[in-house]
């Protein structure tokens, strides 16, 4: 069995690479996610405002982010704006150092945009879906508008956005492939790395297809187990 | 900026070319195997439904850069076998490896598409069908099939448009469409406005589309909105609206 | 709204920040940039650590000029803009010293000599490589080199692939999609030689020395400000050749003395 030989743990085999790619695949799609998810928000709230600048900018960004491949998002992202900000800080201080964007934080960055761009479409469905009978009684009762927010929509909100929002997660954790293509030594990258020292194409790729697919199989567990909670006090139609 | 869109503007054209081509092809493939497997994916034997299922959770659970990295460079691996087969001449061209890739996720993707529009499709409608004696084919015909793709139609229009960016990554094996392109002018000139402009052409691409499947669907569905358009809103209606809105804050 | 637009800049900003840092210049703490995919000159080992030719003179050169060093592992293609974005302050991953490369970097003196050739399956019945006789045929390059510029500029009739690294052309020489393709001379005189995969192929045709492509020599790559460094690592390079450490790495990886080639 030489193909278990090339997957062991230890100094000859790739196992423990693979799994610490594993890790670095899994921190950063958990990292891009509160990033996302704030944007997200954001987007939303903006989406909905009563004022056009800010309706203006939330459909702007989400056509922007919706119409790019995920790779070239991430390409303008790390060669763009580390540059970018290297040069308006020497531009204010000709003394001033690189500023340093590592491919873990522009790929955490760009996959952050594209999920907030996303899921920002998918709150303001959820928000829109809101019964407003309800905000009119919260605020009958003498609510403000943040505790509306806090105790009435932004529960249902998340119960009405779980589908689209795991779908999201799910998409998210395959993109974080896209990082190996600016050498971050995520799960991908070293399977990469790996081919060229092994010279097994086949068995390598064969392997991580094989661990996403069993993450992503996980998380739809998961989500539909959290689907299931959120949804316990509707009635079954 | 500008200069650098007069030297290799052609290039990304005709990288965009490819690009296209590339998505067209691959979801054509996938629009045709898509609907048959759906069916059967539907049907009750076991035989059938299982192994399309595990195709599709495959399919969509695993990154498509890996999907296919494990066409290409895994193909590469058992080259005797497949020139045996006589297949090696289709292998060995990353045109086709990617082609065959895409149209194998795009067909997952949309096979779970038209799935839950044949389940949308109101049983009402059917068993009217076999109460005038249709045969199952004209079933499918006339009622299932036209109802299934205006219920799947927007869907569809997302998994093209997902394809078309998810084509980029066909770059990484050596294929030169916007993306290859892209990446080539960059580690000549080391000019980052050569990804403004590739995103420009993708943007572009993408609305036009975007417009053009709206306009589609719009004629699709044109009896739906025969109602609404000459429907006027009365007075009580747009007060209550305007209300509504003044609560939002 | 304001509120709203505010958390989103805001949310955007906290985001930005903590992550990352900006780092000075600083020879004292040496980051050096190398690819990681280019056997035998660096390339990760089956426990994940970087090794190689490159490394080694890397290491034996920090030692010299008394710096702490740490490698960055960075793809090719993003190699030369790295270092301009300040990710690291010298690229050690031999890499030839063009015209075109000066515009944005400046070298160090060469520390290796530099050639290319042309690489065949051993089967194959190629024996002339003009622009004229490869009409037609696929030829493999890895992609932002000088062979892929070679390439793209002299053979615009063949069917030229560029990929994103240099065991991915020789995968695809193995494998048969490639006719041929372009190498730098030692490694390549390294993989047909030493491994098992590359023991399909050989080298062919003359070798290729045109200084426009393959250029002075193989160098260290810095950014155009740094010219102390470069001269430090200047001096210390003469200082390893002088004292028989270039020599006693160059043995550890190659049959030649790849200063000279000779």
């Amino acid at each position: 069995m030489e193909w278990f030989e090339y997957l062991s743990f230890g100094d000859s085999g790739w196992g423990d690479e693979l799994a610490s790619g594993l890790g670095i695949t899994l921190s950063l799609a958990l990292v891009s996610l509160p990033i996302g998810l704030a944007l997200g928000f954001a987007v939303a709230a903006a989406s909905v405002s009563e004022r056009p600048v800010p309706r203006i900018i939330a459909f702007f960004f989400t056509t922007t982010i919706r119409g790019l491949p995920e790779l070239l998002t991430l390409f303008i992202i790390y060669h763009g704006v580390g540059l970018l900000i290297s040069k308006t800080l020497k531009w204010f201080n000709p003394e001033a150092g690189f500023f340093e964007l590592s491919p873990f934080v522009a790929g955490a960055v760009a996959l952050g945009l594209v999920f907030g761009g996303y899921s920002g479409e998918v709150l303001r469905g959820a928000w829109q879906a809101l019964d407003k009978g309800q905000q009119e009684a919260a605020q009958a009762i003498g609510m403000n508008r943040l505790q509306i927010f806090r105790l009435i929509e932004f529960p249902q909100m998340l119960r009405l956005a779980l589908p689209g929002l795991g779908n999201l997660w799910i998409n998210l954790l395959k993109d974080t492939a896209l990082v190996s293509v600016i050498a971050l030594s995520d799960l991908m990258r070293i399977a990469s790395v790996a081919v060229g020292a092994t010279k097994k194409p086949f068995l390598f790729f064969l392997t991580v297809c094989l661990i996403y697919w069993v993450i992503c199989i996980f998380f739809e567990w998961c989500i539909a187990k959290m689907e299931k909670r959120a949804n316990r006090g509707i009635r079954a139609s | 900026m500008f200069e650098l869109l007069i030297n290799y503007g052609p290039k990304l054209l005709d990288g965009a070319v490819m690009t296209l081509q590339l998505t067209f092809i691959s979801v054509s493939i996938a629009g045709l195997l898509s609907l048959p497997l759906a069916i059967l994916r539907r049907s009750k034997n076991i035989l059938w439904q299982w192994p399309i299922r595990l195709y599709v959770s495959f399919f969509r659970g695993t990154p498509l850069l890996a999907q296919l990295f494990l066409v290409y460079y895994g193909s590469g691996q058992f080259r005797p076998e497949l020139t045996e087969l006589g297949l090696w001449w289709f292998f060995r061209d990353p045109y086709y490896c990617a082609l065959l890739t895409f149209a194998l996720n795009s067909t997952a993707y949309q096979l779970e598409i038209l799935r839950g529009g044949l389940q949308a499709v109101p049983y009402g409608e059917v068993e009217a069908g076999v109460a005038l004696g249709m045969p199952r084919r004209l079933l499918y015909q006339k009622i299932i099939l036209p109802h299934t793709y205006r219920i799947a139609f927007p869907a569809l229009g997302n998994e093209i448009i997902l394809m078309l960016k998810g084509g980029a990554i066909a770059s990484v094996i050596t294929l030169l469409d916007v993306m290859g392109h892209t990446r080539r002018v960059f580690s000549q000139t080391f000019d980052i406005s050569v990804y403004l402009w590739a995103a420009l052409i993708y943007l572009v691409i993408t609305t036009v589309f975007v417009l053009v499947w709206r306009l589609l669907e719009r004629r699709l569905t044109r009896h739906m909105f025969y109602q609404r358009d000459i429907k006027r809103i009365t007075p009580v209606e747009a007060t209550s609206t305007k209300m509504e809105a003044s609560n939002v804050n | 709204m304001n509120k709203n637009l505010c958390s989103l800049a805001l949310s955007v900003f906290l985001a930005a920040v903590p992550l990352t840092q900006t780092v000075a210049a600083e020879t004292t703490n040496l980051r050096i940039g190398t690819e990681g995919a280019y056997p035998p000159f660096n390339y990760f080992t089956a426990d994940g650590k970087l090794a190689g030719f490159d490394i080694e003179v890397g290491r034996a050169l920090c030692e010299k000029i008394e710096a702490k060093c740490t490698f960055v592992a960075q793809d090719w293609d993003g190699i030369i803009p790295g270092l301009l974005a300040g990710k690291y302050d010298v690229i050690i991953a031999s890499m030839f010293i063009t015209e075109k490369r000066k515009e944005k970097v400046d070298f160090t003196n060469p520390y290796q000599k530099s050639a290319m050739t042309f690489v065949v399956p051993k089967d194959s019945a190629l024996t002339e490589f003009s622009p004229k006789a490869l009409a037609g045929k696929t030829i493999g390059a890895q992609g932002s080199t000088t062979q892929g510029e070679y390439l793209s500029a002299l053979y615009p009739d063949s069917d030229v692939r560029l990929y994103p690294t240099q065991d991915a052309v020789n995968l695809d020489l193995v494998s048969g999609r490639l006719d041929a393709q372009v190498g730098d001379m030692i490694p390549m005189l390294d993989w047909t030689k030493k491994s098992d995969d590359g023991s399909c192929c050989k080298l062919a045709g003359t070798p290729i020395t045109e200084p426009k492509y393959v250029g002075d020599g193989v160098g260290m790559a810095l950014r155009q400000e740094d010219d102390k460094l470069r001269q430090k690592l200047n001096t210390a390079l003469a200082e390893i050749v002088a004292d028989g450490t270039y020599k006693a790495i160059n043995d550890k990886f190659f049959s030649v003395n790849i200063l000279t080639l000779k």
